[in-house]
């Protein structure tokens, strides 16, 4: 009788569940795309023909908070697109898929994208292993992916485009600017996964190439909260305060910043530059544990552009005016128009050889300045230094003249030293010899 | 000296934190025997409610915000301890002395809790609110007639979609209101701050200590004395010793078991919620909160052996001790200035990073394992018959 109880009560659970997918899946624009699990074609055909692309981000799972904000900056690229009057006369017809935060997921789901939606492109990614993940099926299908985060560098695939930072446009900059500013002696903290330890790899060589010195370094697993043993290091190692670079992912970074302040270590003495922290970790963090340390970026929510203020109204003016925009959601909107840029010159969207040759030199007035598509995939952009002030907004600190062009294959570390990459010549292509 | 002492102090912060995570653990799991693996998702419900009562203190203004952590404490007690008790007469109830079912019951029910403040929102609430207000009315009015047994399954069958459908159409129509579907969290973390006084710390020399782990400290302390004074001093507690011991017994002596079950059960997921409500002070508050917890608090309750308090104590310290030591390179330092040891040194200096402690330390405990099977004080009791 109690199995029989049970069987009925548990079908109750069950469709009580389904109810609840029911009533909690319409998504309010700002924040419920997570629950949007499902395959959806967002843009109803119009009338003629339509111009596919794929979108592939997590929209569950860890990552999903950070990955969703970048689809709602996709999706207003692509609607306002649209509404111009599309690609070529097309409009843009979009295919989400959902990675999952899970990296077998992501190459399953390019495949499928790739294979069976017959899309002329994809946009998506947010972490390295995705990137990774993902990589190998576009150079096998020989497709188009564009990346929209900054990253550790140390590929430049013919198939990705990426309009993050490299290295020598986030990382290096903002060593050399603590060097100047904060002092010598760095303590280098990371999440343990590719692209911390990467970075870090780099940050060390270049400390060593400038007069720095490097005094520790630890790595904490995703989603550990007990940082107390680093705070000690730290404090061991530089017991007269000294620069901290924190490359830090998600849930840690809020316990580094609580206890850090707990241990009464200030940005007077340990200035922390971070490069995974942007405006909507701050608010998650909680300005008052970060006020007065920076972050490096490309583009903060206050770069004063005449392109920027339009960007930002209209945002807030689609998604909520609770919202803020940040780097990667400003590259991811970028990339949009820099496809469409290329789709138009190349007059076609599905030869891709064709658009990726006319890629290369397309210029966009974005949000951040005007940046241009290199032959190496990589985007130019300007460099910026924010301080965190107590509206959780930055405050410009110091930024690069104009554009940085991008150095994928870093020149500090000797495996790489002396290499560059350039898909405008096919001889030239991934890694040649300068 | 002074070394010595901030090693002990933090190794200390760090396993009270552990300690408040698997001390409800320890009263579900070594009382009951029932393998609760939503209780990281019973923490994050209590840090929930510490974000809610946080943003309803706001409002209040000075003195007020700066004492709502005292609200909150009791109210992420009740909010953890009533899902407790809902899981309990809900789901866990058919299932004692079954562990395996029990144990993906509760994984299920941690999947479900983190979707829910995920996706929970007005219209949801309504019609959860709904639905539940049709089946448990027509269930308990119907329950009367005396040929109750014979229409059960009919009724269940008419009741269930009758009830299901008439909610979703409600959740439909009300959904158009914007702000009834608006999600309470939605799936990004929330930030819950500290009050002021909190945020600080005690200069001692270099060293600072932080008041928010004085603070944990100090709870963890109480928890204990009441959770051992309610069990070892109170008719309840005794009641509960004597089913954990024997139950038939203690059924038949007159001890209403059904209820001590939910009891203990509704305590231990109590206790949860105010560890939940701790860690806001130290870490994030988002839906994967829990599962950054489940796994330590396991392992501490199994160290110390399943169902005694002290045990839990003891390893919940040691093991705070051992992975702060290893971490942070200070068996390293302190063993440096002997000769001969520049092997072992070595050895612990590889092991001195957070990733590399934690991998030195399941090993110790694999190791311990291996000798005391049991933990450190073996379980007596209605675990042993299992």
């Amino acid at each position: 009788m109690k199995r029989r109880q049970f069987v009925i009560y548990g079908s109750a659970a069950f469709g009580s569940s389904l109810l609840l997918k029911a009533c909690g899946n319409n998504p309010t624009p700002p924040a419920n795309n997570a629950t949007n699990t499902n395959t959806n074609t967002t843009t109803p055909p119009a009338t003629g023909e339509t111009i596919k692309v794929g979108i592939l981000h997590s929209l569950t799972g860890t990552m999903a908070i950070s990955e969703t904000t970048v689809v709602d900056a996709e999706m207003m690229a692509i609607e306002e697109i649209n509404a111009a009057g599309g690609v070529l006369g097309k409009k843009i017809e979009v295919i989400k898929e959902d990675g999952a935060s899970d990296w077998p997921t992501f190459a399953e789901k390019a495949a499928k994208l790739i294979d069976q939606d017959k899309v002329v492109t994809i946009f998506g990614c947010w972490t390295s292993a995705s990137r990774k993940a993902v990589k190998d099926v576009f150079e096998s299908k020989n497709h188009m992916l564009w990346y929209p985060v900054q990253y550790e560098g140390q590929e430049c695939s013919k198939n990705i485009f990426y309009t993050g930072a490299a290295p020598n446009q986030q990382i290096e900059p903002a060593v050399d600017w603590l060097l100047e500013n904060k002092g010598k002696e760095f303590f280098l903290v990371g999440s343990d996964y590719v692209f911390p330890r990467t970075a870090n790899t780099i940050i060390m060589e270049q400390l060593k190439a400038k007069g720095g010195k490097t005094v520790g370094e630890d790595y904490l697993p995703l989603g550990n909260t007990e940082v107390t043993p680093i705070i000690t290091k730290i404090k061991q190692a530089l017991p007269n305060g000294g620069v901290i670079f924190n490359s830090l992912n998600g849930d840690s970074n809020v316990a580094f910043f609580k206890q850090l302040k707990g241990a009464g270590m200030g940005p007077d003495k340990y200035p922390v530059m971070s490069v995974s922290i942007a405006e909507e970790e701050v608010k998650q963090i909680g300005k008052e544990f970060l006020l007065g340390h920076f972050a490096a970026w490309n583009y903060f929510q206050t770069v004063e552009t005449p392109a920027n203020t339009k960007w930002v109204q209209a945002f807030k003016a689609k998604y909520g005016a609770d919202r803020v925009t940040n780097d990667p959601m400003e590259a991811a909107y970028i990339m949009v128009y820099l496809w469409k840029q290329a789709v138009e010159k190349a007059g076609k969207a599905d030869d891709l050889e064709a658009v990726r040759m006319a890629a290369i030199g397309q210029t966009f007035d974005a949000p951040e300045g005007k940046v241009t598509m290199n032959g190496n995939h990589h985007i130019a952009k300007t460099v910026r230094i924010g301080e965190i002030r107590d509206d959780g907004l930055f405050n410009i600190v110091w930024s690069t003249e104009g554009p940085i062009d991008p150095v994928p294959w870093n020149q500090f570390v000797p495996t790489t030293k002396g290499f560059a990459c350039d898909w405008s010549d096919p001889a030239k292509g991934e890694k040649y010899k300068i | 000296m002074s070394d010595l002492l901030i090693a002990t102090f933090n190794g200390i912060s760090i396993g009270a934190v552990l300690l408040l995570a698997a001390l409800g653990l320890s009263v579900v799991f070594g009382l009951m025997g029932v393998i609760n693996l939503a209780h990281g998702e019973l923490m994050m419900l209590g840090a929930y409610t510490t974000f809610v009562v946080q943003n309803v203190f706001k409002s209040f203004g000075e003195p007020w915000f700066s004492l709502y952590i005292f609200f909150a404490l009791p109210c992420a007690f009740l909010i953890a301890g009533l899902m407790g008790l809902m899981l309990e007469r809900g789901v866990i109830r058919f299932l004692y002395g079954r562990p395996l079912e029990t144990l993906l019951a509760t994984w299920g029910v941690s999947i479900i809790l983190q979707q829910f403040v995920r996706s929970v929102s007005w219209s949801l609430i309504i019609g959860i609110l709904v639905f539940c207000l049709l089946f448990f009315g027509a269930f308990f009015t119907i329950k009367k007639r005396p040929d109750w047994e014979k229409i059960r399954t009919l009724f269940l069958s008419i009741t269930i979609p009758l009830s299901l459908a008439i909610s979703s159409v409600t959740g439909v129509i009300i959904s158009g209101q914007e702000a009834l579907k608006k999600p309470w969290f939605s799936a990004r973390n929330v930030d819950v701050t500290a009050p002021q006084w909190l945020q600080g710390g005690l200069p001692l020399g270099s060293f600072q200590v932080p008041y928010s782990r004085v603070f944990i400290i100090i709870l963890t302390v109480i928890c204990l004395i009441a959770t051992y004074w309610f069990l070892n001093r109170s008719n309840w507690g005794l009641r509960i010793r004597s089913v954990t011991q024997n139950r038939t017994m203690s059924a038949c002596l007159g001890i209403p078991t059904a209820t001590v079950d939910a009891l203990t059960f509704s305590l231990g997921s109590g206790l949860a919620g105010i560890a939940g409500c701790a860690i806001t002070l130290l870490g994030s508050v988002g839906p994967n909160t829990g599962q950054n917890y489940i796994v330590d608090a396991f392992m501490v309750v199994v160290v110390g052996g399943v169902g005694n308090l002290v045990g839990t104590i003891i390893a919940a310290m040691g093991l705070g001790v051992i992975n702060y030591l290893i971490g942070s390179g200070t068996f390293a330092l302190l063993l440096s200035p002997i000769t001969g040891l520049e092997s072992l040194v070595n050895i612990f200096n590889f092991f001195a990073t957070t990733s590399m402690a934690k991998v030195l330390v399941f090993v110790i405990i694999i190791s311990f394992l291996q000798v005391k099977p049991a933990g450190l004080f073996p379980p007596k009791g209605r675990n042993v018959e299992l």
